[in-house]
């Protein structure tokens, strides 16, 4: 039987390996590859004159889902807004989310169908360090403009190793370096301990406090995994450390862990929590009749407060969401979906009447791009970040409000600074036009 | 699950060697499917790269369950410890600045030898352990996975996996080749490495050593065959598969996470290879096979249905699942030695009609494949 077994075997490698093509769903030439940018003048990947194709992948199922599955909807709401007010330049957006898990396994097949089988213009808004920074050589190396991670890693910054890859969070070196400004005013000498997650949003958080509060400014470092839900080992180290103030560098489901596991530890620090960990809406949904425990803490953001009665920008989201969102709960990350398709779409109005590939990354570059924030954008052609300053917000009476100036941070170890220019104003409706 | 050995019958014509045919076979094969990949598109390029890899483990995984009869629910552990071990090396070969083919093949062999190493250490508790205390053993193994990336998160990089720096195509390749391409390119070879050793095995004194010491421990001993030797050297070589399989998944993907190498699917290993047909190599081809194009199809079948879009959402992962169980349950009852063991029988039949007598001419391989087709069509 020797024979005809490996007989069998090399014929039904070579005989798949030819009949493959024929089973493949028949999209286009196989050589019009999504290896070579497209020509000037040439439509893009994903263009057509009617229609510009997104992707993104978001955690939908998995651990991270109850924390972030809102965002992507929150995106897709915006731009059926923006479709039904004419898109941009004619063309309406079509948005792909694919759902990964937040497992980088599952990242790499879901981005590899939306670029090489879905063949969309861009990826916008991948969610999650681990999982995006899977694909990032990916997408390099077929040079699709990779928009807006949502991430405030410095990965996602680094112009001259990934051109087409941008971040949107801010920084999370600047958040921390913003978070500890604050904390050295309002709580001069009070002992500072951090409780991080145990990648780079701790290692990089951590790296940021230590440039403000000095190399031994931390009197206990704590990590956590999210494989692992039970952080009562760490605040009980922070606790017997005496520490008064807890910077959180966590996702939002660890966030409400930490605040909880160390009430019932009879312990109350000062926390001030990253951006991404940040938004009450989501946290006190985790604590549920404990949210009263949340009062007083305080987090960074950069974007319009989802609590805003009078921001014109919180005003449009709050009207698209009831409207095309089928008034799903409207917090922190509803404002954040839109914002990032907001961003999006007004890179599409400046990349002109035939969006390119290379021509929408000119247009992110330019300078040209205001964003929606409290501070004005980053991005240029040395910055492939978005946000790089925060303001910081305290929770008072259950409500989550911006207090004092913002604070501007460049990545890295550079200074902190505050400004004074007011946050983006709206335009139009918040329909970009070219 | 019974020894498939059924008597062969030689040809009147002299043929080379058995090992210096297949050295051949797999040669053209190889040939063949690399050939193939230009007409393929980038995405279909990058599944065959796949279940290239997954082969390389389920071709291990079948003879060792198959011909050795030790069940193995662990062998997604053995493929972790491969891409484990090719992603550390590839890392420490770039730290130090080695680029060109050594930082390819250097950190695929640390990956079958890391493998291989885990595979020795379970062989020798196995050659100690029966039925189902080696299956638990290894399900121990593969649920601890997890917990040994995030203990050593410092090296191993935790929940979010170990990101790898990799030797990419050659720049004289660059304007021919795609990158997806000569990922498949790669992961064929090593497919087709893992099928010419395994196989040449599998049909030599080795492989019958290993189904006596499967049928009777005693009378093997009595034999003068070391069943001890012969249990750990079979499962070493089985996880050295799984190694490879796991270092080429590794580099096509860039990262080696726990995630992928999940407790779920070092069961969709198992049935994978039993769907194919236990204890044959091109049951492992096929089992490789349906563990890439199940998911593909029952997404497609879950998009097509109409239920609401969080229903869809949820049978996306779900759906493969049942799936899966379905076709095990029904492959079980009407074909026991799976999908293989069906193609063989039919063709017997094929033949039996053609010539009543006489030896059997070679099996053409295009009918075969076109009537393979059919039931994998997704």
């Amino acid at each position: 039987m020797t024979r005809p077994r490996i007989v069998q075997v090399v014929a039904a490698l070579g005989v798949a390996a030819l009949l493959a093509p024929l089973l493949a769903s028949c999209s286009g030439d196989a050589d019009d590859g999504a290896n070579q940018g497209a020509a000037e003048g040439e439509p893009a990947p994903g263009v057509t004159d009617t229609t510009v194709v997104v992707g993104t992948h978001h955690p939908l199922t998995g651990p991270a889902a109850a924390g972030y599955a809102s965002i992507s909807a929150a995106t897709s709401a915006y731009f059926a807004y923006l479709n039904d007010n004419g898109g941009v330049n004619g063309r309406s957006i079509e948005y792909i989310v694919k759902d990964d898990g937040y497992n980088p396994a599952t990242t790499q097949s879901v981005v590899r169908e939306l670029v090489l089988e879905d063949r969309v213009f861009a990826v916008l808004n991948g969610l999650g360090t681990a999982p995006h920074s899977a694909v990032l050589d990916f997408l390099d190396e077929n040079e699709v403009p990779d928009l807006f991670v949502a991430s405030g890693s410095p990965i996602f910054n680094q112009p001259e190793k990934y051109p087409w890859t941008f971040g949107f969070n801010a920084d999370y070196t600047a958040e921390a370096k913003a978070l500890a400004t604050y904390a050295q005013e309002q709580h001069p000498g009070a002992t500072a301990c951090l409780l991080g997650q145990d990648d780079d949003l701790g290692e990089d958080f951590g790296a940021g406090l230590r440039t403000v509060l000095g190399d031994d400014g931390l009197a206990s470092e704590q990590a956590y995994t999210t494989s692992n839900p039970d952080v009562s080992a760490q605040v009980a180290a922070m606790k017997q450390a005496g520490c008064e103030v807890v910077f959180l560098a966590a996702i939002n489901a660890f966030s409400a862990l930490a605040v909880g596991t160390a009430a019932k530890l009879g312990y109350q620090p000062q926390w001030l929590s990253s951006s991404v960990g940040g938004d009450y809406g989501t946290v006190s949904q985790y604590l549920g009749e404990n949210a009263a425990l949340l009062e007083g803490f305080v987090s960074a953001n950069y974007l319009p407060s989802h609590f805003s009665e009078t921001d014109e920008w919180t005003t449009l989201f709050r009207q698209i969401n009831d409207e095309y969102n089928e008034g799903a709960p409207f917090d922190g990350n509803t404002v954040y979906g839109m914002s990032v398709g907001y961003l999006f779409a007004e890179a599409l109005a400046n990349a002109g009447g035939t969006p390119t590939r290379q021509g929408i990354v000119d247009a992110v570059t330019s300078g040209d791009l205001r964003g929606n924030g409290v501070v004005p954008l980053a991005l240029s052609t040395t910055n492939n970040g978005a946000y790089q300053g925060v303001q910081v917000t305290v929770v008072a009476g259950g409500v989550q409000e911006y207090v004092g100036e913002p604070y501007t941070a460049e990545a890295g170890d550079g200074p902190v600074a505050p400004y004074t220019g007011g946050p983006v104003a709206l335009e139009d409706d918040g329909v970009p036009t070219s | 699950m019974s020894a498939h050995v059924p008597v062969h019958v030689h040809g009147s014509w002299r043929r080379p060697g058995p090992a210096t045919r297949r050295l051949g076979l797999t040669v053209a094969g190889l040939a063949l499917a690399i050939g193939a990949t230009f007409v393929l598109e980038p995405y279909r390029a990058y599944q065959v790269a796949i279940v290239a890899a997954y082969l390389c483990a389920t071709a291990g995984l079948t003879l060792l369950v198959g011909r050795g009869g030790q069940l193995s629910l662990g062998h997604a552990a053995l493929m972790a410890a491969g891409a484990y071990g090719f992603g550390l090396s590839s890392n420490a070969l770039s730290a130090a600045g080695a680029s060109g083919a050594v930082r390819l093949v250097v950190p695929l062999a640390a990956g079958v030898l890391a493998a291989a190493a885990l595979g020795a250490l379970l062989g020798a508790a196995g050659a100690r352990l029966r039925g189902p205390y080696l299956a638990g053993l290894t399900l121990a193994v593969v649920v601890a996975v997890p917990a040994i990336t995030s203990t050593f998160s410092r090296t191993l990089g935790g929940d979010r996996g170990l990101w790898i720096e990799i030797e990419r195509r050659p720049d004289a390749l660059r304007p021919w080749v795609g990158a997806e391409q000569w990922q498949a390119w790669v992961a064929i070879t090593a497919a087709a490495l893992v099928l010419l050793v395994l196989g040449n095995l599998a049909s030599g004194s080795a492989g019958r050593q290993i189904a006596a010491v499967r049928d009777d421990e005693a009378a093997a001993r009595l034999a003068g065959i070391d069943v001890t030797r012969v249990k750990v050297v079979s499962f070493t070589l089985s996880a050295a598969a799984a190694g490879l399989g796991g270092a080429v998944l590794a580099y096509v993907t860039q990262i080696a996470n726990p995630g992928a190498y999940s407790l779920v699917f070092s069961l969709f290993l198992v049935v994978a290879v039993v769907i194919g047909g236990l204890g044959s190599l091109a049951g492992a081809f096929w089992g490789a096979l349906l563990l890439v194009a199940l998911p593909e199809a029952t997404t497609s079948i879950a998009e097509t249905l109409p239920v609401s879009p969080t229903l869809a959402q949820r049978l996306e992962g779900n759906l493969a699942l049942l799936v899966f169980g379905l076709l095990l349950i029904v492959l079980m009852i009407v074909a026991p030695r799976g999908i293989h063991g069906a193609l063989a029988r039919a063709r017997g039949a094929l033949r039996r009609r053609w010539s009543a007598r006489g030896p059997a001419p070679a099996p053409a391989p295009v009918p075969e494949g076109a009537a393979a087709r059919a039931p994998t069509t997704g």
